[in-house]
């Protein structure tokens, strides 16, 4: 009885508390409170003629996950209709990639025009293209602002189906300090020098008391992360890009053995369990102080240098990846704008493109929210290198690399997938020989 | 109902009987037309739709319409090797959770029937688990079983394990991790229903059993057994659907690993990830199969072995 | 026992030693051990997730990670709760969630009992066909009615009905989570029906009352226990809901409260980085109340009121 009163009385003041939360505050969790005061948003250029022409409209815009990214849209969308008349709703996508994905798939595959622009992830710019409207015709010009290798995976069969947005590539972290105590000078240039650096630094933290202390951290889980690194893998080994000009090239011996390198690091410089990480554990992992290396997006920078979460700031550094045989390369990221096919305000919703994907929009991105911007006039921007140090020139001038999504188009999942299972495989245990047939002719069937 | 020549005064009663007999069966019907209706909307429908979609090519994101290909999906689907493999997981996993589930189930109904101190707070306790939700268990489940993860290091500190353990990264544990988790999350599921069922069996019958010296094993076997039967039944039947339905804790254990894919998994993976509507369709009426299989044997045994 | 008895029992049967030890003092303890045991193991393995939850809920999020790992925080923090009751969509999670899990248990209940008295009490040729027909919909896994369902709420015509749009409203979450909940409770339900005595109504008949009333005074209160039993299982079952809801629902202010928990972003921004301990917050403000919900009306599962009925 006094325990059902007890957990009663909890309940009661659980409720009581969220209740009387409900009017003192309307906090939503997330940066940018702070840093949209500092740095507003920008107005919207040739705005009045825009709501001569369109003003009145309302547009439904799929953006960002809710949170920080879901406030910085909300931001932009109001100071949009401050200055334009067109109201916009802004309706945060699933966090979940995939999720996003299969929201995006049944809303187009059912013709609906519940929403007009939505965010698109770059490898998706071939599965969607049929439900997209051409920007070429009215952002043609704005388009040349961009990366252009960006522009050429968002151009299918001639039409921009949808502006880069902001843009993402893999870099590699590395512990300064611990660089410093074994004696190493700089990073590493090579893979081998890589696990090489790992091991001595491991074997030294764990002689030292940290058992949980791996040499490197890295997306290994059997999920499209994968594919991102192991794209990288095989470029930076000359092992081409699982399907360059139309072919599948995934089975070469220079991918075989790179592989096989990655393989033979799993439970010795890497954890037993890196083929379960994604980005989250691999950060988490790094920012505890639990490893030398790591390769992620660029997002981790700031949760390194947050003093709430990490406990490596200022000890750590980044730079681009290693290579062997190949250049340097970083996978690319990030997301585009697109507008859909069958929305009922095509135009105001382009407007709203063309605002999103100016460059003062991507400068007030990178500065408030640290994204990578995709016009790389902006991305040299001395404020934007200042808030984003990935970018200084030696880093944001890696070769990017783009997955295989133009050459499958609506079947990239399918062929990620191959891709990634069949490497996660190899990673557990698996040889590279007895896997790479398979995905080979996996992928040779998609395409045919 | 015989027709058999009667003397004249009998026919009435027995008239009176069958029209008696004829409002209560349309008395029943009326009372099953709610859920009736919803089994034609919420079920009839969608399930329609998936078995025509599986005779059809239809892809998600295709602009042509989908053309009808007979049993070719279903001909894709026996040289499907991955499909195997899910449907040998599932059933090894449907196994293994059902078993530990029903076992442990009934330990606590039992326990939390029987009359000791503590079991107030033994009634909270069972359902804990069952009140998380599962997408949220699962990942607490996950960044728990990791190596340098509260088991490994309770295990390795209670000196268990030898050293950290990957479980859900090594091949030989993470059929063993994921039946924990589910075991954990439905016990409570089996319990209640199980309880439920116990709490209806008349304490006097344990008073005569212990009266006639009946120790506690055979008050088990003789009496708590066969009245709990029908209970038993239900919660077997459910749990095993469930069981062979599985999908959230595979998803974010395994994603789309291969080897350690569910039935629901693949068919997810078809559908929204590959964008095959109608080869998913045909995975989706094999997995219907396949369950409808165990209800098969699960309602034969019940009419053999318990009636 | 009368004195006499127990003389005529010592007489007539002497005991054995090994009994005569279990029924002493210290026999009854011995014998209690491995009940005891039992219970204590139950417990850790119930409660050690939980209170891996509350740990990681009270610990700061830069310790939640750190190695070595801290059982007990060592600067413990209510700075998750204040995340998790910050976040606007989480609390609208939690009333969205209570007004559709609620909403589905009383559907069902309606509907279900109804359809567990036709039956339950009644033997009429296609009641198997029905039961079967009814389990049939759990035969299926959700993501092969997913894109049908889609169809269906988004608004459809079949034949002479026109269905509304209900895609993004809590009413989708209402009619769909049906599908799960209404076939174990018509069985459950159903089975309890079946148990009670075959003649139970024909008194009432015979009083004259109804079927309606038969059903109402004489039948549903004697299934009690099956009834809270059912409905805890379906307020819990959509209270965790979470493919249909992430498939139907758009609105963050439609959230239900697994969709509001995976919400949770960190202070980055970047949806890889998961704030856990605030997650593990809200998840611990979740239970709570589940748990004393089900505590309160478990006084009804546990009331034995069928006791009498079957005397009588």
């Amino acid at each position: 009885m006094r325990a059902r009163i007890v957990l009663l009385a909890t309940a009661a003041a659980l409720v009581a508390v969220a209740l009387s939360m409900n009017v003192a505050s309307a906090g939503r969790l997330g940066p940018a409170t702070t840093s949209a005061k500092a740095y507003p948003a920008p107005k919207v250029p040739n705005a009045a003629a825009i709501k001569k022409q369109y003003g009145g409209q309302s547009i439904t815009f799929i953006g960002d996950s809710v949170g920080g990214s879901h406030n910085r849209d909300v931001a932009l969308a109001k100071q949009f209709t401050k200055d334009t008349g067109i109201k916009v709703k802004v309706v945060p996508h699933p966090a979940a990639s995939d999720a996003s994905y299969s929201q995006l798939a049944r809303v187009f595959s059912s013709k609906s025009s519940s929403f007009d622009v939505a965010m698109i992830d770059v490898v998706w710019p071939g599965a969607f293209a049929p439900y997209l409207v051409d920007l070429k015709p009215k952002l043609g010009k704005e388009a040349k602002q961009h990366a252009q290798g960006i522009i050429r995976n968002d151009t299918i069969d001639g039409k921009l189906v949808a502006m880069p947005w902001f843009g993402d590539f893999g870099i590699l972290y590395y512990r300064t300090d611990l660089l410093k105590k074994y004696g190493y000078s700089a990073p590493p240039k090579t893979w081998t020098q890589l696990f090489a650096m790992a091991k001595k630094i491991q074997d030294g933290e764990q002689a030292g008391g940290n058992s949980s202390f791996s040499g490197l951290v890295f997306q290994g889980n059997s999920y499209e992360g994968l594919t991102c690194d192991a794209l990288e893998w095989y470029e930076s080994a000359g092992a081409g890009g699982f399907i360059d000009d139309g072919k599948v090239t995934i089975n070469n011996p220079k991918g075989a053995a790179i592989l096989n390198l990655f393989a033979s690091q799993i439970g010795k410089t890497t954890p037993r369990d890196v083929t379960t990480y994604q980005e989250g554990e691999a950060h988490t992992a790094f920012v505890e102080g639990n490893a030398a290396f790591m390769r992620n997006w660029p997002y981790a920078y700031s949760i390194g240098a947050d003093p709430k979460t990490s406990k490596i700031v200022g000890k750590f550094s980044v730079t681009v990846l290693p290579h062997t045989g190949g250049p340097s390369v970083g996978t690319v990221g990030g997301w585009q704008l697109a507008v859909n096919k069958y929305s009922k305000h095509v135009d105001a919703s382009i407007e709203f493109v063309r605002y999103m994907t100016s460059a003062p929009v991507q400068k007030f991105d990178a500065i408030t929210n640290t994204n990578v911007p995709t016009i790389p006039a902006v991305a040299k921007d001395p404020a934007v290198v200042k808030a984003n140090p990935y970018l200084k020139p030696e880093i944001a001038s890696v070769i990017r690399v783009t997955r295989p999504a133009s050459a499958l188009r609506t079947h990239y999942n399918e062929g990620s997938k191959a891709i990634y299972q069949g490497i996660n495989q190899i990673l557990n245990g698996r040889s590279a020989s007895s896997v790479l047939p398979g995905i080979q002719s996996k992928l040779e069937r998609i395409l045919r | 109902m015989s027709t058999a020549a009667t003397p004249a005064p009998a026919p009435r009663r027995r008239r009176r009987t069958t029209k008696l007999k004829r409002r209560q069966t349309r008395l029943a019907w009326v009372l099953l037309v709610p859920a009736l209706a919803v089994v034609v909307f919420v079920a009839i429908y969608p399930l329609g739709k998936t078995i025509y979609q599986s005779f059809t090519d239809q892809e998600f994101l295709a602009l042509e319409p989908a053309q009808w290909v007979g049993l070719q999906n279903y001909r894709d689907l026996l040289d499907d090797s991955i499909f195997r493999d899910a449907v040998w997981t599932t059933l090894k996993f449907t196994l293994i959770t059902v078993a530990f589930e029903f076992a442990l189930g009934l330990a606590i109904a039992l326990v939390v029937n029987s009359r000791f101190r503590g079991r107030g707070v033994m009634r909270a306790v069972m359902l804990v688990p069952w009140a998380i939700p599962t997408v949220v268990a699962a990942q607490m489940w996950k960044s728990m079983l990791q190596s340098n993860g509260v088991i490994s290091d309770a295990g390795t500190r209670l000196g268990i394990l030898a050293h950290p353990h990957a479980w859900i990264a090594d091949p030989a544990t993470s059929l063993a991790a994921i039946c924990a988790v589910d075991i954990w999350k439905t016990a409570p599921f089996v319990a209640l229903l199980l309880l439920a069922g116990l709490q209806v069996i008349p304490g006097d019958l344990y008073e005569a059993a212990e009266v006639d010296g009946a120790n506690a094993l055979q008050q088990f076997w003789k009496i708590t057994l066969p009245l709990l039967a029908p209970a038993i039944f239900v919660t077997l039947v459910f749990r095993t659907l469930d069981a062979l339905r599985v999908f959230d804790v595979f998803y974010v254990f395994f994603g789309n690993r291969l080897g350690t894919q569910s039935m629901a998994i693949y068919a997810q993976s078809t559908i929204v990830g590959d964008g095959y509507v109608g080869y998913g369709a045909a995975i989706s009426m094999a997995i219907f199969l396949v369950i409808a299989l165990f209800v098969v044997v699960y309602v034969t045994f019940q009419r053999v072995v318990l009636r | 026992m009368s004195v006499a008895t127990e003389a005529t029992t010592h007489v007539i049967r002497p005991v054995s030693r090994s009994r005569a030890f279990w029924r002493s003092p210290i026999g009854r303890l011995v014998k209690k051990v491995p009940f005891y045991t039992l219970v204590v193991l139950i417990f850790v393995y119930c409660l050690f997730p939980f209170f891996w939850a509350l740990r990681c809920a009270f610990t700061p999020e830069s310790d939640l990670f750190s190695t070595p790992l801290q059982y007990v925080p060592e600067h413990p923090t209510l700075d998750n709760f204040r995340q998790a009751f910050q976040a606007e969509f989480f609390r609208r999670g939690l009333l969205n969630s209570a007004i559709v899990a609620g909403g589905v248990t009383l559907l069902s209940l309606a509907i279900g009992t109804l359809a567990a008295f036709a039956l339950g009490r009644f033997r009429f040729r296609g009641r198997s066909f029905v039961m079967y027909l009814m389990l049939s919909m759990t035969m299926f896994p959700s993501i092969a009615i997913l894109g049908a369902l889609y169809t269906m709420i988004s608004g459809f015509s079949l034949g002479p009905i026109d269905l509304p749009n209900i895609y993004d409203t809590l009413w989708s979450l209402l009619f769909t989570y049906l599908i799960f909940t209404l076939p174990f409770t018509i069985w459950v339900l159903t089975s309890f029906m079946e148990a009670l005595p075959g003649d139970l109504e024909e008194a009432a008949y015979v009083d004259g009352a109804t079927p309606f009333q038969v059903f109402y005074k004489v039948l549903l209160p004697l299934i009690l226990p099956g009834l809270v039993t059912t409905g805890l299982l379906a307020f819990i079952s959509a209270w965790n809901e979470y493919l249909f809801a992430l498939s139907f629902i758009q609105d963050p202010d439609k959230y239900t409260v697994p969709l509001a928990i995976t919400s949770f972003v960190g202070e980055s921004g970047s949806s890889f980085q998961q704030p856990w301990g605030t997650i593990m917050a809200a998840t611990i403000i979740v239970t709570v109340p589940l748990v004393a919900l089900v505590l309160v009306f478990q006084r009804y599962i546990l009331a034995g009121l069928t006791a009498g009925a079957v005397k009588g």
